[in-house]
C-alpha cells in the first residue's frame, strides 16, 4: 500500500472561528497541566499510556496472585492459604484480573487506541472524550476486584463466578457483590472503547484506504470491537441477574424458585467464547505487523488473514457450549456444538499457514520482536491442538477441569496473547517513547519467560491427563512431580517479569534518539512516517492520501 | 502407570475386595491417563490418541516450517526479500486439507458422544448427590439403600489409603452391568468425576443429569469432585468399588442394616472455618 502526501486534503476543523489555513495544533498553544493531560484526556496517545500502565501495574497483581498459587501447588498439603476459600478467592481474582485489566487493556485501550488512528491517518479518535471515560471506569473496577479479593472471605468463585455458588447462601458479605459490580463497569469501559473504535475506524479512514488496504492490526481491532459490543451486554445481564439473586429475591438461578443455574452458564458462555477470540484478534493484528516487518515481506494472503479474522468471530458466537459439554446438555446439542467448534479450526489454521508463507521467501532479522512472534505461532499452534481434542465432547469428558484445560487457555493466553503484548511493545516502544529498548535485556526477556512458561504449562498436560481437578489448593500426593515443576517454571517466568522491568527502565531512560522509522524497509503502516514519538496532534493539518 | 494389583483380601475402606483386584489412582510423575475399567474410558483414550496422531501431524509440520524458515529465509543467507503475497493453490490446500483431516477426526468422535450419552437397557440406577462436601450414594432399587461417603482425614488413614482419595464408604457397584447414574444436588454445582471410568457429569441443584457406567473388573476407583463448590472442593473424593454380582449382593443386605440408623444430613449448609481434614468423619451421622 503505497501513499503520498503530494496533494494533501485540509484536515476538516470542528471548531468554529478557525479557517482552513495551516497553523499549528488549532487553539492548543498552552502545554496542558497534569491534571488535564492524565486525568481530562481527550488524547488517543495518552490515553493509549494510561492503558499500557494500567495494564502493566494490574499485570503485576495478577502475577504475583499467580506466583503465591504455584507456591502453594508446589507441594502436596497446605502450606500458603489458610483455607480452601481463601485459595478460591485468589483463584478467582487472578482470572479476573488478567482477563479483564491486563490482556483487554494492553492489547485493545493500550495498543489499540495507540495505533488506530496513526494507521489510518486520523488525528484521533471519533469521540475522544468517551475514550478518556471509558479508561476511567477500569481503575474503579480493578478496585472493586480487588475488594472482591480482600472483603471478608473473598470472592471464592472462580472467574466463571457459577451460581449456585455466587448465591448469598454461599458468598455471604460483600465481598460477591464488588465482583460481580466490578465486571459491570470493566464491561461498560470496553463497550464504550469498541463503539469509538468502530465509529473511528468505519468512518475516519484517510482518503484512498479502502478497507481492503486497511492495515491487519486495524482489521482485528474492528472485528475485535463488534465482539465486545455484541458479547459484553449479555455478560452484563447474567451479572445483574446473579446481583438481584443475591440481594433482592429473585430466583432466576435458584431452582427453589423455579431458576435454573445452567442458564447462568448460557448466558455466561455466550459472551465467555468470544472473550476469548477478543482477547486473541488483536494480538493476530500485532502478530502480523511483526512478522511482515521482520520478514521485509508484506503479509501473505491479506484477503484470506482478513476474512479467516471475520470468520473466527462470526464463528465465535455460535460454539458457546463446548464450555457446557458435562452440564446436562442434551447429547444432540453437544453433537452440534462440538461440530461448530472444530470448523474455527480452519480459519485459524489458515492464518498460521499464511504468517509462515510471509516468513517463506522473506529476508528475516530476529530482534526481539520477531522472537516473540515467532515464539507466538508455535505456541499458539500448541494450545490451538489441545483446542481441537478439547472441541471433542467425546474426550472432553474426561479432561473437562481438568488441569488440562488450564494447560490449554494458558497456552493460548499466556503463551499467545501475552507473548503478542510483549512483541507489540518491543516493536512499538520506540514509536511511543523515542528511545530504543536495550536488544541483548529484550532477547534475555524473552527466553527467560519462554523457558519459564513452557516449563509451568507444558506439564499441566499430563496432570490433566491423570485426572487432576483444576481449583484444588491440595491435591492428592501422586500429582506432586509435575506439580513442583511447574512452579519452577512460575518462578523462572518471575525473574523474566525482573528482567522486563529493567527493559523498561533502560528504555526510557535511554539518551538515544530513534528516527520515525527505525524498522527499516520491512515497516511499512503509517505509523512509520510521523517521529518517534509522535506528537501531541498528528494528521491535523494534511491527511494522506493513499493510492 | 500400571494399577496397583491388591492381594488377597484387600481392604477398600469398609468393602472387602477379592483377589485380584485392581486399585486404579494415579501414579507419581503420569504423563498418561489412568488405566481404563469401562467400555467408555477405553473408547476415549483410543480417541484421544487417534486424535493425538492427526493433530501431531499438523504441530510437526508447524514446527518443521518455521524451522525450516528460519533457518533458510535468515536476512545472512537470504538478503533480498520476494515480493510473494499470494499462491492459489497453496492457499486452497491449506483450506481443504484441514477440513479434510477434521473431517477424519470427526467420525470417530461423534459416534463415541452418542455411545457415551446414555444406556439403554441398563441393569440398575445409583443416584449420586453432591453436597458440601460429601457425596451421598442411594440405590433405589435395594429399598432405598441411602449413605454418606466423607473424605478420610489424613489423621485416620490405614496405610496404603491415598490422602485426599480415600473415602469412608465406596459407591459399590456390580461389575460387567450396565448401571445407569443419576446426578443430583443438595446445594451448590459439584461434579462427578472417576477418570478411569470414562465418568463425568455436574451435579446441578434441581436437575438430575444422567449418565452411565460398566465396570469391567473388580476393583477399587478413585475419583474427585470436579467443579469448584466451596472451600472443600478438594476434599469430597469419590470411591467406586467394583463387585462380582453374588459378592455386590451380600455387600447390599450388610450395609442396608448398618445403615438404617443413618439420618439424612442437612444439605446447603454454609462453608466452615476449618477444613474438613480436622473433622471428625463417623459412619453413623447426626446432624
Amino acid at each position: 500500500m503505497s501513499f503520498t502526501t503530494h496533494d494533501p486534503v485540509p484536515a476538516p476543523h470542528g471548531e468554529p472561528g478557525h479557517d482552513a489555513h495551516a497553523h499549528d495544533d488549532h487553539g492548543h498553544h498552552h502545554t496542558p497541566g497534569f491534571a488535564e493531560r492524565w486525568l481530562f484526556s481527550t488524547n488517543h496517545k495518552d490515553i493509549g499510556t494510561l492503558y499500557l500502565t494500567f495494564a502493566v501495574t494490574t499485570g503485576v497483581v495478577g502475577s504475583l496472585l499467580s506466583m503465591l498459587m504455584r507456591w502453594e501447588l508446589m507441594t502436596p498439603g497446605m502450606q500458603v492459604f489458610h483455607s480452601g476459600q481463601q485459595w478460591n478467592a485468589v483463584v478467582t481474582s487472578h482470572g479476573l484480573i488478567m482477563i479483564f485489566f491486563m490482556v483487554m487493556p494492553a492489547l485493545i485501550g493500550g495498543f489499540g487506541n495507540w495505533f488506530i488512528p496513526l494507521m489510518i491517518g486520523a488525528p484521533d479518535m471519533a469521540f475522544p472524550r468517551m475514550n478518556n471515560l471509558a479508561f476511567w471506569f477500569l481503575p474503579p473496577a480493578f478496585i472493586f476486584a480487588t475488594l472482591g479479593l480482600v472483603i471478608g472471605a473473598g470472592s471464592g468463585v472462580g472467574w466463571t463466578i457459577y451460581p449456585p455458588l455466587t448465591n448469598m447462601t454461599y458468598q455471604p458479605g460483600v465481598a460477591m457483590d464488588f465482583t460481580l459490580f466490578s465486571l459491570h463497569l470493566a464491561g461498560v469501559s470496553s463497550i464504550l472503547g469498541a463503539i469509538n473504535f468502530i465509529t473511528t475506524i468505519l468512518n475516519m479512514r484517510a482518503p484512498g484506504m479502502t478497507l481492503h488496504k486497511m492495515p491487519l492490526f486495524v482489521w482485528a481491532q474492528l472485528v475485535t470491537a463488534f465482539l465486545l459490543v455484541l458479547a459484553l451486554p449479555v455478560l452484563a445481564g447474567g451479572v445483574t441477574m446473579e446481583i438481584t439473586d443475591r440481594n433482592f429475591g429473585t430466583a432466576f438461578f435458584e431452582p427453589a424458585g423455579g431458576g435454573d443455574p445452567v442458564l447462568f452458564q448460557h448466558l455466561f458462555w455466550f459472551f465467555g467464547h468470544p472473550e476469548v477470540y477478543i482477547m486473541i484478534l488483536p494480538a493476530f493484528g500485532i502478530i502480523s505487523h511483526v512478522v511482515s516487518t521482520f520478514s521485509k515481506k508484506p503479509v501473505f494472503g491479506y484477503l484470506g488473514m482478513v476474512y479467516a479474522m471475520i470468520a473466527i468471530g462470526v464463528v465465535g458466537f455460535v460454539v458457546w457450549a463446548h464450555h457446557m459439554f458435562i452440564s446436562g446438555i442434551s447429547v444432540d446439542s453437544r453433537a452440534y456444538f462440538m461440530a461448530a467448534t472444530l470448523v474455527i479450526a480452519v480459519p485459524t489454521g489458515i492464518k498460521i499457514f499464511s504468517w509462515i508463507a510471509t516468513m517463506w521467501g522473506g529476508a528475516i532479522e530476529f530482534d526481539t520482536p520477531m522472537l516473540w512472534a515467532i515464539g507466538f505461532i508455535f505456541l499458539f499452534t500448541v494450545g490451538g491442538v489441545t483446542g481441537v481434542i478439547l472441541a471433542n465432547a467425546s474426550v472432553d469428558q474426561i479432561l473437562h477441569n481438568t488441569y488440562y484445560i488450564i494447560a490449554h487457555f494458558h497456552y493460548v493466553l499466556s503463551l499467545g496473547a501475552v507473548f503478542a503484548i510483549f512483541a507489540g511493545f518491543y516493536y512499538w516502544i520506540g514509536k511511543m517513547t523515542g528511545h530504543p529498548y536495550p536488544e541483548f535485556w529484550g532477547k534475555v526477556h524473552f527466553w527467560l519467560t519462554f523457558i519459564g512458561v513452557n516449563l509451568t504449562f507444558f506439564p499441566m498436560h499430563f496432570l490433566g491427563l491423570a485426572g487432576m481437578p483444576r481449583r484444588y489448593p491440595d491435591y492428592p500426593d501422586a500429582f506432586w512431580g509435575w506439580n513442583f515443576v511447574a512452579s519452577i517454571g512460575a518462578f523462572i517466568s518471575g525473574a523474566g517479569v525482573l528482567v522486563f522491568f529493567y527493559v523498561v527502565y533502560k528504555t526510557f531512560t535511554s539518551k538515544q534518539h530513534l528516527p520515525a522509522n527505525y524498522w527499516g524497509e520491512g515497516a511499512t503502516t503509517l505509523e512509520w512516517h510521523v517521529p518517534s514519538p509522535p506528537p501531541a496532534h498528528t494528521f491535523t493539518e494534511e491527511l494522506p492520501r493513499f493510492n | 502407570m500400571l494399577a496397583l494389583l491388591a492381594p488377597a483380601a484387600a481392604y477398600a475402606q469398609n468393602v472387602d475386595l477379592p483377589p485380584g483386584s485392581v486399585i486404579v489412582q494415579p501414579k507419581p510423575w503420569q504423563w498418561w491417563v489412568q488405566p481404563s475399567h469401562s467400555p467408555v474410558e477405553h473408547d476415549i483414550v483410543w480417541l484421544n490418541l487417534y486424535l493425538m496422531a492427526w493433530l501431531l501431524i499438523v504441530l510437526l509440520l508447524v514446527a518443521g516450517l518455521l524451522v525450516y524458515v528460519m533457518w533458510r529465509f535468515d536476512a545472512k543467507r537470504h538478503p533480498v526479500p520476494t515480493k510473494t503475497t499470494h499462491n492459489p493453490v497453496i492457499e486452497v490446500l491449506w483450506t481443504l486439507t484441514p477440513i479434510l483431516f477434521l473431517i477424519a477426526m470427526s467420525i470417530p468422535s461423534f459416534r463415541l458422544v452418542f455411545y457415551e450419552d446414555r444406556t439403554h437397557d441398563p441393569y440398575m440406577t445409583v443416584k449420586v448427590t453432591g453436597h458440601q462436601w460429601y457425596w451421598e450414594y442411594t440405590y433405589p432399587g435395594e429399598n432405598g439403600l441411602d449413605y454418606t461417603s466423607y473424605l478420610i482425614p489424613e489423621n485416620k488413614l490405614k496405610p496404603g489409603q491415598p490422602r485426599l482419595l480415600a473415602a469412608d464408604h465406596p459407591l459399590v457397584l456390580p461389575i460387567n452391568k450396565d448401571i445407569r447414574i443419576l446426578i443430583a444436588s443438595g446445594d451448590v454445582l459439584h461434579a462427578f468425576f472417576i477418570p478411569s471410568l470414562g465418568v463425568q457429569r455436574y451435579a446441578v441443584p434441581g436437575q438430575l443429569i444422567e449418565t452411565w457406567v460398566r465396570v469391567d473388573h473388580t476393583g477399587l476407583f478413585y475419583g474427585e469432585c470436579n467443579q469448584i463448590c466451596g472451600t472443600n472442593h478438594d476434599s469430597m473424593p469419590i470411591d467406586v468399588v467394583g463387585l462380582p454380582l453374588d459378592q455386590y449382593n451380600a455387600w447390599v443386605k450388610k450395609t442396608q442394616a448398618a445403615v438404617s440408623v443413618m439420618a439424612s444430613p442437612v444439605p446447603g449448609s454454609p462453608a466452615p472455618a476449618v477444613r474438613l481434614a480436622d473433622a471428625v468423619t463417623t459412619t453413623s451421622t447426626t446432624r
